[in-house]
């Protein structure tokens, strides 16, 4: 089914993108593109296979639970675009 | 001599002998940068001061007979390592003016090992492309030239385009790279150098700006398999800072490089002999496939069944992971801002003006396979096609020791090809993204050239943590090969 434009509305939405309306049209278009050739892995028989989510087998390993870093508000806040104190600071949302 | 000609082997016994001091070889890189990047635009950022009183370190270190691996070794990084104090920005406007406050691992281990900084180098966007062209701070230019049409600008191949170009043009003695779906491997075939993509777990991704944190590789750069061999000796090893580090010993790679190949059994894929490959590639795959059993090596017919499903799984996989990792963009707490009504009018906006357009074309995928109602259709059918091609590999690597296939479909293209659709682009990986969905490591070297004079690449595939023996291999390659062909734009040369 071809992607239409509220659909990619609803995406760009979701991944909070602002997208002017001729490159939504554009988006629109390439990501069918892209969709319509990935339809290709439906000719394969997948009902046996467990999906692989990376390369790496191993378990997580255990570690201490203590404080190692920290404690450095202006490092950390050192790339902040807006801070006031040792805040972050955005657009008011609750009156 | 020019002290930019070096390779990171013959330099630094030179650098051990004091036969020249690690300023004078970090100068002779910065002069070259100096004259060549302005039209090359490898670099992003050249830390200059940095690199001398890393140089002028080294040299006392050298002096007191304490120099570590890599003591005065001038090396270029990728910016997507971050490195502490020094801008990295990931080829993106979103981090235009971020300055880590912290230092990557594989960064930290090449600098306790005496490594100096020249700079950071260009890449396609969050390392996003084949190109190089994908940078919000302009393309990088392959310094290899078409015989036949010297003024066309070629790209030097991608995601480490810049990194690739740098190490090609004479401008560091060798790099650091990433390979997400090839980004280390073609700009590495398509510049005519070397790139290695060590085993998933081998080098930490602590510190390495995440675009697809299932498939990112770190691994190195240079113009010989030794010199990638001693920069990945540097760059691996265990660290706890990342889950997916995996605590085997690192051993001595360098070493591997004589080990030899008789008795190897080394697999041709049939699979990837892919309909429209030119000519010349299919010969040098020949040739390749020739110098290995003269060295004693006996080559097999093996299969890959799933090949052709690779790209196509790796442009579900890699985008949802992307969508994931880059949500961290927000305009808070760092990079670009740009002032919205209201907290999600700033998200909006600030993420739709600091992403370029491949950027946002790989969230939306991301976000539409991940979305409610496709997740089962795409994204967990994906993971299941990945399982296949990871089986194909482990069936192979029953039969035989290492794979050889070529790097990369084609030469260097030019600028303003293969743009049509995005999918063109997505092609060039055809060879490169199985061994980055398996994490299985793979190396690409120079072995020839086309009718244009260009380099071709072919890569040798190993078994997981099997990276001696493909550099077993990889540098019999090199040798059968004596691949001697330089770039017309490098340091010194007269086309500058």
């Amino acid at each position: 089914m071809p992607l239409d434009r509220s659909t990619i509305r609803r995406i760009a939405r979701l991944a909070r993108i602002r997208l002017e309306e001729s490159e939504a049209e554009r988006l629109r278009q390439e990501l069918d593109g892209i969709l319509a050739w990935v339809e290709m892995l439906n000719s394969v028989d997948v009902s046996e296979v467990a999906p692989m989510t990376g390369a790496i087998t191993i378990g997580l390993k255990m570690r201490p639970d203590i404080v190692t870093d920290g404690g450095d508000a202006d490092l950390v806040l050192g790339n902040a675009p807006e801070r006031v104190g040792d805040f972050y600071t955005v657009p008011k949302v609750v009156e | 001599m020019n002290l930019t000609d070096l390779g990171l082997g013959p330099a630094r016994r030179a650098l051990g002998r004091r036969e020249f001091s690690a300023r004078e070889l970090t100068l002779a890189h910065l002069a070259a940068i100096e004259a060549l990047n302005p039209r090359l635009n490898a670099f992003l950022l050249v830390t200059a001061e940095e690199a001398l009183a890393a140089a002028e370190a080294a040299d006392a270190a050298l002096a007191r007979g304490e120099g570590g691996p890599l003591a005065g070794i001038p090396l270029a990084i990728k910016d997507i390592f971050c490195t502490k104090g020094v801008r990295t920005t990931a080829a993106s406007r979103i981090l235009e003016p971020f300055v880590p406050p912290y230092e990557s691992t594989v960064t930290a281990n090449l600098r306790r090992d005496g490594a100096i900084f020249l700079g950071k180098t260009n890449l396609d966007e969050f390392a996003m492309g084949s190109s190089t062209t994908n940078s919000a701070y302009g393309s990088t230019e392959n310094p290899w030239k078409r015989r036949q049409d010297p003024a066309a600008r070629l790209v030097p191949g991608g995601s480490s385009g810049g990194s690739a170009a740098a190490v090609a043009a004479r401008l560091a003695i060798g790099a650091t790279g990433t390979d997400t779906g090839g980004s280390i491997r073609q700009p590495a075939s398509f510049c005519g150098i070397t790139g290695l993509k060590p085993t998933y777990g081998r080098c930490s991704r602590y510190g390495v700006i995440a675009f697809a944190s299932s498939l990112d590789h770190p691994g190195p750069m240079a113009r010989s398999v030794e010199d990638c061999a001693i920069l990945l000796c540097s760059m691996a090893g265990h660290d706890s800072r990342d889950s997916t580090s995996v605590d085997v010993p690192v051993p001595d790679y360098a070493a591997a490089c004589n080990k030899g190949i008789r008795g190897l059994r080394i697999g041709v894929p049939r699979e990837y002999r892919v309909d429209g490959m030119p000519a010349e590639i299919e010969e040098m795959w020949r040739s390749g496939l020739a110098w290995l059993e003269d060295a004693g090596a006996t080559v097999h017919d093996v299969s890959l069944p799933h090949t052709k499903y690779g790209l196509p799984t790796y442009y579900i996989v890699a985008p949802a992971e992307a969508s994931s990792n880059l949500a961290r963009y927000d305009g808070v707490r760092y990079g670009l801002r740009v002032p919205g009504e209201d907290l999600i009018d700033l998200y909006e906006e600030t993420r739709g003006a600091g992403f370029g357009a491949e950027v946002k074309r790989r969230i939306l995928i991301g976000t539409y396979v991940l979305s409610a109602g496709y997740y089962d259709a795409y994204y967990l059918k994906a993971q299941k096609i990945r399982a296949l091609i990871l089986r194909d590999f482990t069936d192979a690597f029953a039969e035989v020791d290492a794979l050889l296939a070529p790097t990369a479909p084609s030469a260097a293209f030019a600028e303003g090809e293969k743009t049509e659709d995005p999918v063109t682009m997505y092609l060039n990986d055809v060879f490169t993204v199985p061994a980055d969905l398996a994490g299985v490591p793979a190396i690409s070297v120079p072995a020839g050239l086309d009718a244009d004079g260009l380099p071709l690449g072919l890569q040798v595939i190993g078994r997981p943590f099997g990276e001696e023996t493909m550099i077993a291999v990889a540098a019999q390659l090199e040798r059968a090969a004596s691949f001697t062909a330089l770039p017309a734009l490098r340091a010194g040369s007269p086309a500058i």
